[in-house]
């Protein structure tokens, strides 16, 4: 995973909580078998209406999303995130985020950075007071700053770990495959066993 | 220390326990004991392994089965729509590769991934259950730790047969009282996530509890279980109980024999014990309850079906307001109007969340001997082949068609119409799925979510309806099975 230390890119206010994985990337598009090539996926009904905010410059050319609370609910697909990168955003702020979402950003590099509401609030209004005001997402430091506004966000210190040093999860979980090998060797049988999993 | 069910089910599956601080804090790395797979967020995650040289770790926990985009008519023939051959040929394709278990598309155990698990028995208190799809959390109904992932958990999973979590809070959703004809467990879920809304459960896992959900089926239980994802919440649970055992025992892949006795031995362990506590406590009252729908666009836009359409003056938070406003418009629906003058275009009854066989019973209880409203379709899709056939070895599909509603083969279908079953634009539906969200169903498509009986009644009348509200049938059509 490539390693994501800050960035600054043109702020998107999407003045709206519950933005579902519905609505980030529609079920047709998950019917592919790639993990790239998403970015005419995103929002892609929302973006059939001219007044859509990426539908605008400079906001099309913008890449930390600003948005209400209750990003990314509902289905747990990855394509949501994929489809977010693809199209070049590199962080999304939201007061909450789903778990699922929150947790498949973490694994794809796109920095979920929850802020307080209130702060929110602040920076939906310099954007849309000052369409193109750059955000800077520092993760070192835990902020985000957009013209005046400086806020604190919050992050999970692994993720943010991970994040930082660009660590792949999978590499870290199997450094300790003799943990894993030693648990398979006491799990219980009887309650929990399938050994007869595999006959039909 | 006194331990919540959900945090025993957690202790019992720690590979290694977290450590560090701060910054360097790695989470509990959790062993997973069911892998279910379909074919739409796994192509990824086996190219993953692929590419990095990497093996699938336990096949035998691993099983595989194919919902999303299969169509449910003329299954017999190739698969229209080539994106989805590809995709559903890609997972066959994998399967074979890894050696994983594969019930396809004309298999008797093909079906909605969260369907199968249980019915195979392969579902079992105790576990950790985990799959590519958010409504894993259905598998919580068996006292089981179960969570939708990603893909990229997906390939961990494969690679690993572990997690890396983070740690969760515990909320109790106590419902008490007894549910009233015609009520049932959708609406007791439908209630909840109004109650907390789409957010409420956030880092929550949920434990049912309670007299009214003690008295409720497995399949009631898992109806409940399955939206708790729609509450945001991580999972949610019911402790297993006799109700739980009397379902498993006998299915294919439940213990049997001396291991039987002892898995249930096992089994009676996993409850909350009395002196622990929750982080968040949620009441309902099951005797008040009513039959209940949603209006807007997400499952927490809910009312009773007796109500109004709410006005987005009616919500104080300003986020909430607009989030109204949007619905309402999305929806086509004016403030005020009663909920049961609205009229459908179609009735979905299908879906992870309602497909199972007393799903269907409770509705064909309803269809049986009455005539469906002419003007709208009605399209009844079994959550899997074998409910299916044991539907059909009950004549339940003879009283679908005598009514008029389309008896189709399983899958997910028109839960989020990633096969051919979807809505027209501007098309209304009353649906037993679990998400109302814009364009779910079919672009531009209007969805009200409701349970299998309010969406039988309102096939019959053609606007939203409740058991209740419908002339006795002919031939005695009265409520023979219990509330699903």
């Amino acid at each position: 995973m490539e390693k994501f230390t800050t960035h600054t890119g043109i702020g998107v206010p999407l003045r709206q909580s519950n933005v579902d994985t519905d609505q980030i990337i529609p079920a047709v598009y998950l019917k592919r078998i790639t993990r790239t090539g998403f970015e005419d996926a995103l929002f892609s009904a929302w973006r059939k209406d001219p007044s859509f905010i990426l539908n605008q410059e400079p906001f099309n050319a913008g890449s930390v999303l600003v948005a209400g609370p209750d990003f990314g609910t509902g289905s747990s697909r990855e394509h949501a995130v994929w489809a977010l990168k693809d199209y070049g955003f590199r962080a999304v702020l939201s007061s909450r985020f789903a778990d699922i979402f929150r947790g498949n950003s973490g694994k794809q590099g796109l920095l979920a950075a929850q802020v307080a509401q209130d702060d929110i609030e602040l920076i939906w209004k310099t954007l849309e007071n000052a369409p193109g005001t750059e955000v800077t997402v520092d993760l070192a430091s835990k902020t985000v700053t957009c013209g005046n506004v400086v806020a604190p966000f919050e992050i999970d210190d692994y993720t943010r770990w991970r994040l930082l040093e660009g660590l792949d999860d999978i590499g870290l979980t199997l450094q300790h495959e003799e943990d894993i090998t030693a648990y398979e060797a006491t799990r219980p049988s009887g309650a929990c066993s399938r050994a007869s999993m595999t006959s039909a | 220390m006194a331990k919540t069910l959900a945090e025993k089910v957690w202790d019992a599956h720690v590979v290694r326990k977290g450590d560090g601080e701060g910054a360097n804090a790695q989470p509990d790395l959790l062993y997973i004991d069911l892998h279910l797979v379909h074919e739409v967020t796994s192509p990824q995650a086996f190219e993953g392994l692929r590419l990095a040289g990497r093996k699938l770790r336990r096949p035998d926990l691993t099983i595989a089965t194919e919902d999303h985009n299969t169509p449910t008519l003329d299954i017999d023939k190739p698969i229209a729509d080539l994106t989805s051959r590809t995709q559903i040929q890609t997972l066959r394709n994998n399967c074979e590769e890894f050696g994983v278990r594969l019930h396809s598309l004309g298999d008797a155990e093909q079906g909605i991934v969260h369907v199968v698990g249980p019915q195979l028995g392969l579902t079992q208190p105790g576990m950790t259950v985990v799959c590519g799809d958010s409504h894993t959390s259905t598998h919580g109904a068996f006292g089981a730790l179960a969570m939708g992932i990603g893909t990229s958990e997906v390939e961990h999973v494969m690679a690993t047969q572990t997690l890396s979590l983070k740690p969760f809070k515990t909320m109790a959703i106590n419902v008490e009282g007894a549910l009233r004809p015609g009520v049932t467990a959708k609406d007791i879920i439908l209630a909840v996530i109004a109650k907390i809304g789409t957010g409420g459960g956030q880092g929550y896992v949920l434990e049912y509890r309670g007299s009214a959900i003690r008295a409720l089926s497995m399949d009631a239980r898992m109806t409940i279980c399955n939206m708790s994802i729609e509450a945001g919440a991580r999972a949610g649970l019911v402790a297993p109980d006799e109700t739980t055992y009397a379902y498993m025992n006998g299915r294919p892949h439940a213990p049997q024999g001396a291991e039987w006795d002892a898995a249930v031995e096992y089994w009676n362990t996993l409850r909350t014990d009395d002196d622990a506590v929750f982080d968040v406590e949620v009441d309902l009252d099951a005797n008040t309850l009513e039959p209940f729908v949603t209006w807007g666009t997400n499952p927490g836009q809910g009312v009773s079906l007796s109500a109004k359409v709410p006005s987005p003056e009616d919500f104080g938070d300003e986020n909430a307001k607009a989030a109204a406003e949007r619905a309402l418009q999305y929806m086509g629906l004016a403030a005020g109007t009663a909920m049961k003058d609205i009229r459908v275009d179609t009735v979905f009854l299908g879906s992870c969340t309602n497909s199972r066989i007393e799903d269907l019973r409770a509705a064909a209880d309803i269809v049986r001997g009455r005539e469906k409203d002419p003007k709208v379709r009605m399209l009844v899709v079994p959550g899997s082949a074998r409910v299916r056939l044991e539907a059909e070895a009950e004549g339940l599909d003879k009283v679908f068609k005598d009514f008029g509603a389309e008896w189709r083969f399983a899958g997910c279908s028109m839960c989020l119409g990633m096969n051919p079953d979807q809505l027209e634009p501007g098309e209304r539906c009353a649906s037993t799925s679990n998400r109302n969200f814009e364009g779910r169903q079919g672009k531009g498509g209007r969805t009200h979510l409701v349970s299998p009986v309010v969406a039988a009644a309102t096939a019959v009348r053609g606007t939203l309806s409740s058991p209740s509200d419908l002339d006795p049938a002919p031939e005695s059509a009265a409520l023979t099975t219990d509330a699903a």
